[in-house]
Parts: C-alpha cells; sequence; structure tokens
C-alpha cells in the first residue's frame, strides 16, 4: 500500500480525505471504530486547513515502528500559523466558528498527534494511530 | 468552482418530519439540509422531526454541532427533534470529540424515534 496525497481547499475535498483515510485504514485492517476515529480526525483536521489557511496538502501513509502497524496523517499548510500552540490544543478554544473542539477532539481520537506551527509560514500536524 | 448541492429528501409522516441521510454530506450540503428542514417544519408545522443517522458511518464536529442546532432551533419553533440509528463508532467518536449533545433526544432506529415522538407530543398536548 502507497501513500496518497490529496490537496485539500474545499468541503468536499474534506469528504474526499477522510474516505481515503478510512479506505486505508480498513485495508491495513483497523477494526470500525477506529476506522471511524481515523476518519473523523481527518475530517477536523483538514476543515482545520480550509478554515484557517484557504489551502493545503493531507498525506495518508502507512507506517511501522518496531513491530507496530499503523497510519500516518499529515496536514501541511501555508497559512497564518498557530501563535499558542498550547492555547489551541485546550478544550473549547477557537478563533474561528466556534467549533472549539477540532484539535484536542482529533488529538484525543489518535493515539500520536504533533503540531509544528510558525506564524506566518504554516502549520504541519502528524497524527499517528496503531493497530492493536 | 461550483459544486452541486446534495439534497436529502425530507419525509412527512403525520404529523412528523423523517430525513434520513444516506450520504457522506459535505458541509455546504449540511447547511442546506439544516435551512430546509426548518422551512419545512415551518411550512408543515410539524409537532416533531425524526434525523435517521443509520446509514452514516462518519459525524464530525462541524455535523454534530449542526443537529444540536437543528434540536435547539426546531425547539424554538416548538417542535421536537428525535435523532436515530446513531451506530456505535458513531457514538464513540462524538464522545471523544467532546461533542456530547446535550438535549438530543435519540431512539435506537427510526421506528422507536417515531414512538417516542408520539409520547413526547402526546404528553405535551396532555399538558395543554
Amino acid at each position: 500500500m502507497s501513500e496518497r496525497t490529496l490537496l485539500v481547499r474545499s468541503d468536499l475535498d474534506i469528504v474526499s480525505a477522510r474516505v481515503e483515510g478510512r479506505d486505508m485504514a480498513k485495508a491495513l485492517g483497523f477494526g470500525t471504530i477506529d476506522q471511524a476515529r481515523i476518519a473523523t480526525a481527518i475530517s477536523e483536521l483538514t476543515r482545520n486547513i480550509v478554515l484557517y489557511a484557504g489551502e493545503g496538502i493531507v498525506t495518508l501513509r502507512p507506517v511501522e515502528r518496531g513491530n507496530k502497524k499503523g497510519i500516518e496523517v499529515v496536514c501541511e499548510d501555508h497559512g497564518p500559523g498557530i501563535e499558542d500552540v498550547n492555547l489551541v490544543m485546550q478544550d473549547g478554544y477557537s478563533t474561528s466558528r466556534g467549533l472549539g473542539m477540532g484539535l484536542p477532539g482529533a488529538k484525543r481520537l489518535m493515539d500520536e498527534f504533533e503540531i509544528e506551527s510558525q506564524v506566518g509560514k504554516g502549520t504541519r500536524v502528524t497524527a499517528r494511530k496503531w493497530l492493536r | 468552482m461550483a459544486t452541486p448541492l446534495i439534497r436529502i429528501p425530507i419525509l412527512q409522516i403525520e404529523d412528523f418530519l423523517v430525513a434520513s441521510i444516506q450520504v457522506a454530506l459535505h458541509d455546504r450540503s449540511a447547511v442546506q439540509f439544516r435551512d430546509d428542514l426548518l422551512q419545512r417544519i415551518h411550512e408543515t408545522k410539524a409537532k416533531g422531526l425524526i434525523i435517521d443517522l443509520t446509514a452514516v458511518d462518519i459525524v464530525d464536529s462541524f455535523i454534530g454541532r449542526l443537529i444540536g442546532d437543528v434540536a435547539e432551533m426546531a425547539a424554538l419553533m416548538g417542535t421536537r427533534v428525535v435523532v436515530s440509528g446513531l451506530q456505535p463508532a458513531v457514538a464513540i467518536t462524538l464522545t471523544e470529540l467532546g461533542l456530547e449533545l446535550p438535549g438530543i433526544i435519540t431512539a435506537l432506529n427510526l421506528e422507536k424515534g417515531i414512538s417516542t415522538l408520539r409520547r413526547l407530543t402526546r404528553e405535551e398536548e396532555g399538558e395543554g
């Protein structure tokens, strides 16, 4: 299974990305509930791209570490960046349409979650889920 | 880039409206769905509305919140809303997302949803 990179710039791309993510998760052997977690996290992360950066890319790839196998989701944009990463990871914090659960929600759905962001340059979120 | 909106059919059964989501909704179609529901409630003066999610395998925070908004807005118009057929994976991800949808009445399936609505609206008529 090879990695997939998708351009994200509209709400239609959010749907395509989560469908691709779910298909990859299923092919990797994730159960129904983890498939839904992964697809929902992709939905939250790609919506952030559309809302805050206008456009970006999402890369979905199978990953291995030691004898663990899983899926990695990387969302990258060249948007405004995040000034205070700790702040946006707080539940209920939102600068946009008051959702306020995008990032912390996505983090709870995944096993590993990293944000790299530079103001004025962009943001990269990397999330992984491991097969149990 | 114009994208066609997906319109969800809204059916009327007695005093109730029933809408079953069978496709993956993108954001603009979801907003259209909310507006269509409120418009139909207004036109039909329905006592209740069931949103059936049996065929929905993903509810993210956007759709979840939108369903919560519909329930709140419908309540303002005097219409009770029941959400039916939530899949286990959807219930789990909604809770993990932190979206608990307080005040949303749920039913296991469409049939139970209708009987819940009947009971609720009968109680209200009894009170009135």
